[in-house]
This record gives structure tokens, C-alpha cells and sequence, in this order.
């Protein structure tokens, strides 16, 4: 592993596994807890060599409902921290994830996303989209940020713990395999130093204080009207929430005919594909949601008034296209899916699909 | 310990880590979970470790310990406290943290986490409600329903043939964890002996020597549909014939 | 908008395909490029053929995978036939013509989860006597393959932009040490791609094994000159 530090600013070259590990010490998380799968593991490899040389801690735990589990132990005794996860472990993580959901726990879990269903590849896809935003017996009150670059898998990773010990729900980094293996160059660097502030984490239980009033934390409720409290008040917390965590990335939607729609690792295949098509005089514009939970609606309706096709691109089977029709209800633009389940999209496939329109 | 006497009536004597407030609780008339949590504050009030408690209740029954103790505490999901407490004491090691659950939590779809927390030697106390059912949702065979046991999913008697024989938790729990553990099975039938291994259990965890197991033998009489008699006959002769009452691991410590 | 130059290198498990696409990536990225390189992970590699990726550029770089490579270079007749889509018109073709036999990499050796076929080193101090459990079929995971075969069936060979075969294999086995043939074959990539100087890369290598060639001096020259007759191969084929 590179010998790199975050004092100062450094342009290092590595995977994105790494650039994370990095990110959560950059974080000043407490600590990590994890259980095997590919392709997330070398997350856990490297916070283990680098958690030492920081006063961090690692757990390695007996499955992913385990690592979930303890992860919220983790948050409720005031520690920042966090679990790593991809398919099927990110099915088993769902449990706690909706206890974190109902009792608004500020736990990060970052999921490298593989094929599925089931054990399926261990190399990429975007099929866990839709699971990581609404999986669990609820409404989905979570914080989901899909990344395309390592840079932005710092970035988010950090951001993150931000926004979850803000806003306290739980929040979800969604990367994917070929973000998680593959190398390019990022710059890693304290965010302290650069001016950002990191939000300090608060006991919720277990602060040995003499005589203080206790706290008791539950996730069940006896009676219909009890729970409908609950949850609407989430609800309302989480709409105030939104259009304050809400992020997005457009090109040249003002004039286009035809706008890519893409999110996480896809969009920079649309974003070249943009780019090269422009180049050529052709009126192509380029939307990315970089939150797909909360989705940017309003943006997306706004983006595409002008425009007479949206080309949607995903590796998934319509687990996108679902957002991006409903943020679109009542909308006329013609939508064209390109919808390639468990494989990579590449820039010249976006070309010759927006060739065909 | 709050007055004794009011209006010049006689009060039941409540250890002062309870939440007055949440009592009288919420157990059937006849179920030994109070008696347990009874044992268990005690020996709370006794070690003077009240601020330092996280107690996580888990799903079934024992759920209804949620606001049971004037001490922090955390309700989480069926067989799940046992990790919820494992990562708090792990990320903060000044909590005194307190699993508590049945014996569906513990040993059916809790089982990998208590197995695992009693290999890892985490230094947790957990404190497992025996009463050979599952309560909560109506009375199945549980992991520790005794051979020939009728319940709403074995009506005819439990045929280990076909279910396996009940679990021997703290055996297992025994023969797995390492050095500085405490293991023991108490009952409700000797409350003075269960308080003991519990403050025992808590004091292990106190020391930072081992994981803390206590399982305590309950009577369920709702739903074994038992009068008084003959519920503690089972509990004394049934249950205590097949899960030994006793200390099955006991730290060394070091004199001096 | 700045040229990506896209790279598909291709070999049998233990030829060091992915070492040679990361010494390339990371040459490029100390140069002050944009530079990514991904492997080919996980049950793709079933069968034992693996690629690496590598897309080299001043501007930033798109998708982490592409359909036509600008450089295909596919280093066992197996591997010949696994990247026939990768090759376009604009692909300059680079191929091993040694008549050799690619070893036998089954899928227990694979495994269902991730192998990283890079092989222990390949430019390890030498003598470096191989353990039975690293052998692949009787084979040494080096980065060369020693029992003769037919070679690259040249009917199997795509229509391409250019074509040019190198027998790095037996300049490796017969003239140098069968642990540099991946230095040859680094040689080769650099004059293929001409985006990076040569001395980058010798610059890198000298950072990554640094230690290694300062107790062995005889290791540097041996890999620089493998290094320098790859790149010459390519050049006056070029």
C-alpha cells in the first residue's frame, strides 16, 4: 500500500476501495465493523493497516447482519461508524438499516454494489438501486450518494458522516465493483484542514454521567396511531432534509434535444459521450442525479423541458428508470431505455444507442 | 429504594435502577421474567453501576423490558441485541452492557451472534430467559421446548426425532469461549441463587475478564396453560431434570 | 477534447498482464496524466485468460471499460482468440508468435471469488525456486510458459489497423531469463502507445523496486535491458 498521509494535499493513484478506507480516516471515524465479501473487502483491508497508526478499531463480525448490527451499537455510543458491504451481504445489512431508519441512527454503510440477484458476479452492476434507497419494511428515509469517481468517493465518503450525524438517517455511499477495483488518480487531504467541518458525534445512550436522566430508545410501538406519529414525523423531517442534501450534475440541458440520463459509474461513459457529441455539433445534454435518494425531481423536470428524448442508461433493468418516470409524472418527453442488468456501459455504446434515435 | 410505606400501606419494595414509572409491568401474572429483571436490578443497585448500564432488550417477551429500568436502553430486533451490544461496549468499553433476550433470541435466530460473542470472549453480559416457548407470538416449540412438550407448533408432544433435542445454551456457550468467561444457569425457583450469578456475570464484565452468560429457567404459564402448582412443578422438576442448575465456567482470577 | 489512449493487455494467469498494465498506469500518473486501469476480476477470469485495462490521457477518462482497444495486446494464442471483440481498424495489434502452449489454469485454481493473477514477481531476485502449491499444471507461475506448442494460429488473428508479432516469449526463455518477459513485453506497450517516454517508466520501476535493484544491481540491468529490447521490437516493426 502507498506510503501517502493527509497532511497537506496529495495526488495519490489507487482503487477505490482504498480511497475510502482513506476517506474514513480523513473522517476521523471511531471505527469499523465488517464482514467478508468481494468485491468490498480491500475496504476493510486497508482500515485495518491504517486504523492502528490512527487510535481507530476494527471488528470483524460473524456475518453482514452482525456488521450492521454492531454498526449501530457503534452510533448509539457516540462513535462515528461504519460498515462496507456489496449484494447479498447489502440484503442482510437491510435489517438494520431499517432499525437505524425507525430510530434515526446516523450509521454509514458504503456498498459496493456487484451482480445479482443472488450470489451472481462479484464484479459490478447497479442493481442494488433500488434496494439500498427503499430496502426494509419502510418509506425509505435514507441518504443514498452515487458516486462516478474515486475523487467523489472521498468526497461523498466524508460527506457521508456529515450529513448522517446531521440530518440522523442513515446514510449509504453506493460505489460499485468497478469503482471499488479499478485505479485513477484522486487528491486525499484533511478536510479540517481545507476549512470543512466535521460534524461531532453525540452519545445516545451509555454516557457514564452521575445521575443522568436516562434515555430509552425503542423501535416498537403499540398501536397504529403511535407508529403513524413516528413516521410522519421522519416523513416531515426527511422532506426538510431533501432539497438541503439534494445534488445533481447537468451539461448543456438549456438546448438539448436528447439528454442522458445515468447515475454512478455510467455517467462518465455519458459524460464523454456528451462531450465527443458536441464536439460534433450535436445537441445532446446530460443530467446525473448524484443523490438517487433523495432524488433530484424538480432538477430532472426542469432539465428536460426543452428536450424531446431521454436516453436512460443504467446497469440495471429499470431500477433508475423507475425514479426517473415518477420524478417525470405528467412530463410528454419521450423516455428510451438502455438497460443493461449486471454489465459496464461504455461511451461508445451511449454513441451508437444515441445513434439509433 | 423509594418509601416503604405510603398512606400507611405497605409498598412493594422495588430496587431503585426500576422505572417506577413503567410499573407495574407489562408480563403475564405468573411469569418469571419479572423475577428475573427483579434479580437483575438488585444486583445493579448493589454494584452502583445504574449510570453506566446500556440494558438491550430483544423481541419476544422480553421486549416488554424496554422501559423497564431507570437506565439507558435500547430495544432492537429479534436476536439482534447481542451485536447491538457487542459494537456499543466495543466502540466504548466504560458501558456496562447488558444483553438480554429469549431463548428464541438467543439460540434460534440469534445463535451465530451468541456463538460468536462467546468465541470472540466479548466483554458483554448476556442474560437468557428460558421457558421452553416462544411467548410472545402465541406459544411455539422453541429451540428449548422439552421432548414430549406440546406447544402450538409440535401439538402433539415434540418429537426429537424429527426437531432435534433442546438447546443447552450455556453448555455450548461453556465449551466455546475462552479463558475469563462466566457461564451459569440459574432459575427462577431460587431467585437468591439466580441474583447471585448475575451480579457475578456483571462483575466478570466489570473486571474486563470474558463474556458473561446467564441463562435462567422461567415458567411461561399463559401459554403452558398451567395453574400455579403446576407451573413451578415443571419449572422445578421438568425443566431442572433436563438443564442443570449450576456454575459451568468461573473465571480464575488471580490472587493479589 | 484531449485523445484517451486505450490499452487491453491479455495473457494466461501468471504471465503478469495486470502488473504490466498498473507499471503503465502509474508511470503515466506520476507523469501528471490521467491515467486508470482496471482488471478483468472474479468469475470472468474462468478459463484463465485475463485483461487488464489501461486508458491514458491528458483530459479526463470516461467509462472504466471500452469496446475497441487503440492497443490490443494479447500475449497467448488463447488469449489471441478471447479478445477477438476488442479489436477494431484503428487497433495496433501486438501479438506473442513464440510457439509455445499456454498452462492450464482450471477453475479450482481460479476460485469463484477473486483471483489476482499478478504472480508473485516478476522481477523477484532470481534464482527464485518455485513452491509445488505456485505451480500451475507443473508449470511455474512466472511470467513465461516453457513447453513448446503450436503458437497463435495466425488465421485467429482480427483485422486491424496493423499487425505485429514479437517473440518475447523465446527472447525471454532463450536469450535473457524467463522472469523478464514481461519487461520485454512493457517495452513493447510504451512504443505501441507513445504517450510515455521510456524513462518514465524506468523512473517508476526504479521507485517500486528500488530496494530490490540496490541489492541487486545485476536485476536493474537485466530488466532495463529487457525493457529497452521491447521497446526497440516494436519500434523498428513500426
Amino acid at each position: 500500500m502507498a506510503e501517502v498521509s493527509l497532511k497537506g494535499e496529495q495526488r495519490v493513484f489507487m482503487t477505490g476501495n482504498e480511497a475510502v478506507a482513506w476517506a474514513a480516516v480523513a473522517a476521523k471515524v471511531d471505527i469499523m465493523y465488517g464482514y467478508p465479501i468481494t468485491p468490498q473487502n480491500e475496504i476493510m483491508h486497508y482500515w485495518t493497516r491504517l486504523a492502528p497508526k490512527y487510535g481507530k478499531r476494527f471488528l470483524q463480525v460473524e456475518d453482514e447482519i452482525s456488521a450492521g448490527f454492531t454498526t449501530l451499537g457503534g452510533v448509539m455510543s457516540g462513535r462515528k461508524a461504519f460498515t462496507a458491504t456489496a449484494g447479498p451481504g447489502n440484503v442482510l445489512m437491510q435489517e438494520s438499516a431499517g432499525m437505524a431508519e425507525m430510530m434515526r441512527l446516523p450509521i454509514v454503510y458504503i456498498i459496493q454494489q456487484r451482480g445479482g440477484p443472488s450470489t451472481a458476479t462479484v464484479i459490478y452492476a447497479q442493481q442494488e438501486t433500488t434496494l439500498t434507497c427503499f430496502g426494509g419494511n419502510g418509506e425509505g428515509h435514507r441518504i443514498v450518494y452515487s458516486t462516478a469517481t474515486h475523487q467523489e468517493l472521498f468526497d461523498y465518503t466524508i460527506k457521508a458522516f456529515n450529513s448522517a450525524w446531521t440530518y440522523r438517517f442513515p446514510t449509504f455511499v453506493l460505489g460499485d465493483g468497478y469503482q471499488a477495483k479499478m485505479r485513477e488518480p484522486l487528491t486525499i487531504y484533511d478536510p479540517e484542514e481545507r476549512g470543512q467541518t466535521l460534524v461531532k458525534p453525540v452519545a445516545l445512550v451509555g454516557e457514564n454521567i452521575k445521575g443522568k436522566q436516562f434515555k430509552h430508545l425503542r423501535n416498537t410501538y403499540n398501536t397504529e396511531d403511535e407508529l403513524y406519529e413516528v413516521v410522519m414525523a421522519n416523513q416531515r423531517d426527511w422532506d426538510a432534509m431533501a432539497p438541503k442534501v439534494v445534488e445533481w450534475d447537468q451539461k448543456g440541458c438549456e438546448d438539448a434535444e436528447v439528454i442522458f440520463v445515468t447515475h454512478g459509474v455510467v455517467s462518465r461513459a455519458a459524460s464523454t459521450a456528451y462531450d465527443q457529441l458536441r464536439a460534433q455539433g450535436k445537441k445532446v445534454g446530460y443530467f446525473r442525479p448524484i443523490t438517487v435518494r433523495p432524488f433530484p425531481d424538480e432538477q430532472l423536470g426542469a432539465a428536460v423541458k426543452g428536450a424531446k428524448k431521454l436516453l436512460v442508461a443504467e446497469s440495471a433493468y429499470g431500477q433508475l428508470l423507475k425514479m426517473v418516470k415518477t420524478a417525470l409524472y405528467g412530463s410528454n418527453v419521450e423516455i428510451v431505455p438502455m438497460l443493461r442488468p449486471g454489465v459496464g456501459i461504455t461511451t461508445e455504446e451511449i454513441v451508437e444507442e444515441y445513434s439509433k434515435l | 429504594m423509594q418509601e416503604l410505606k405510603e398512606n400507611n400501606v405497605l409498598q412493594p419494595a422495588m430496587p431503585s435502577s426500576w422505572n417506577e414509572e413503567s410499573k407495574p409491568h407489562k408480563f403475564c401474572p405468573g411469569c418469571g421474567h419479572g423475577i428475573i429483571l427483579k434479580a437483575l436490578g438488585e444486583a445493579i443497585d448493589e454494584l452502583g453501576i445504574k449510570d453506566q448500564v446500556v440494558f438491550g432488550c430483544d423481541i419476544g417477551c422480553s421486549l416488554l423490558s424496554w422501559d423497564f429500568f431507570a437506565c439507558d436502553s435500547v430495544q432492537t430486533h429479534h436476536g439482534r441485541t447481542t451485536p447491538v451490544i457487542t459494537g456499543m461496549k466495543r466502540a466504548n468499553n466504560e458501558i456496562i452492557g447488558i444483553a438480554y433476550m429469549g431463548d428464541g433470541g438467543g439460540y434460534a435466530i440469534g445463535s451465530q451472534h451468541l456463538f460468536n460473542a462467546a468465541v470472540r470472549n466479548e466483554k458483554i453480559t448476556i442474560i437468557l430467559c428460558n421457558n421452553c416457548n416462544y411467548g410472545m407470538t402465541g406459544g411455539q416449540m422453541a429451540p428449548t421446548t422439552l421432548p414430549g412438550m406440546k406447544t402450538e407448533t409440535s401439538p402433539y408432544g415434540r418429537d426429537i426425532e424429527q426437531t432435534g433435542a433442546p438447546t443447552k445454551g450455556p453448555e455450548m456457550v461453556a465449551a466455546v469461549a475462552p479463558e475469563g468467561a462466566y457461564v451459569a444457569r440459574g432459575t427462577v425457583a431460587n431467585v437468591r441463587q439466580a441474583k447471585g450469578f448475575i451480579k457475578k456475570a456483571l462483575e466478570n464484565q466489570m473486571a474486563g475478564r470474558g463474556i458473561s452468560f446467564v441463562e435462567i429457567l422461567s415458567g411461561c404459564p399463559t401459554n403452558w396453560r398451567t395453574n400455579a402448582k403446576q407451573t413451578w412443578e415443571f419449572i422445578e422438576k421438568d425443566m431442572a431434570q433436563y438443564f442443570k442448575v449450576g456454575e459451568l465456567r468461573v473465571p480464575q482470577v488471580k490472587e493479589g | 477534447m484531449a485523445k484517451v489512449v486505450k490499452v487491453a493487455l491479455a495473457g494466461e494467469g501468471g504471465q503478469g498482464v495486470q502488473s504490466i498494465a498498473e507499471i503503465l498506469a502509474e508511470a503515466a500518473n506520476d507523469e501528471g496524466k490521467n491515467a486508470l486501469y482496471i482488471p478483468n476480476f472474479g468469475v470472468e477470469q474462468r478459463g484463465g485468460v485475463s485483461i487488464a485495462f489501461v486508458q491514458i490521457s491528458d483530459g479526463p477518462i470516461g467509462a472504466p471499460k471500452f469496446q475497441k482497444a487503440d492497443i490490443l495486446i494479447p500475449l497467448s494464442p488463447r488469449s489471441v482468440k478471447r479478445t477477438q471483440m476488442y479489436a477494431g481498424k484503428d487497433t495496433i495489434y501486438v501479438y506473442d508468435n513464440s510457439l509455445i502452449q499456454e498452462g492450464e489454469v482450471n477453475d479450482n485454481i481460479i476460485g469463484l471469488q477473486y483471483f489476482d493473477v499478478t504472480p508473485p514477481c516478476p522481477t523477484a531476485e532470481q534464482p527464485n525456486a518455485d513452491l509445488p502449491a505456485d505451480m500451475i499444471a507443473g508449470e511455474p507461475k512466472t511470467c513465461s510458459f516453457t513447453k513448446p506448442g503450436q503458437g497463435v494460429n495466425p488465421a485467429d488473428i482480427p483485422e486491424v489497423k496493423k499487425v505485429i508479432a514479437i517473440p518475447a516469449n523465446d527472447i525471454a526463455k532463450n536469450e535473457m531469463h524467463p522472469r523478464v518477459f514481461n519487461m520485454i513485453i512493457l517495452g513493447a506497450v510504451i512504443a505501441a502507445t507513445e504517450v510515455l517516454p521510456l524513462d518514465t517508466i524506468k523512473k517508476a520501476l526504479d521507485t517500486k523496486l528500488g530496494d530490490k535493484f540496490k541489492e541487486n544491481p545485476e536485476l536493474r540491468t537485466m530488466n532495463f535491458t529487457a525493457l529497452d529490447r521491447g521497446y526497440n521490437l516494436i519500434k523498428s516493426a513500426m
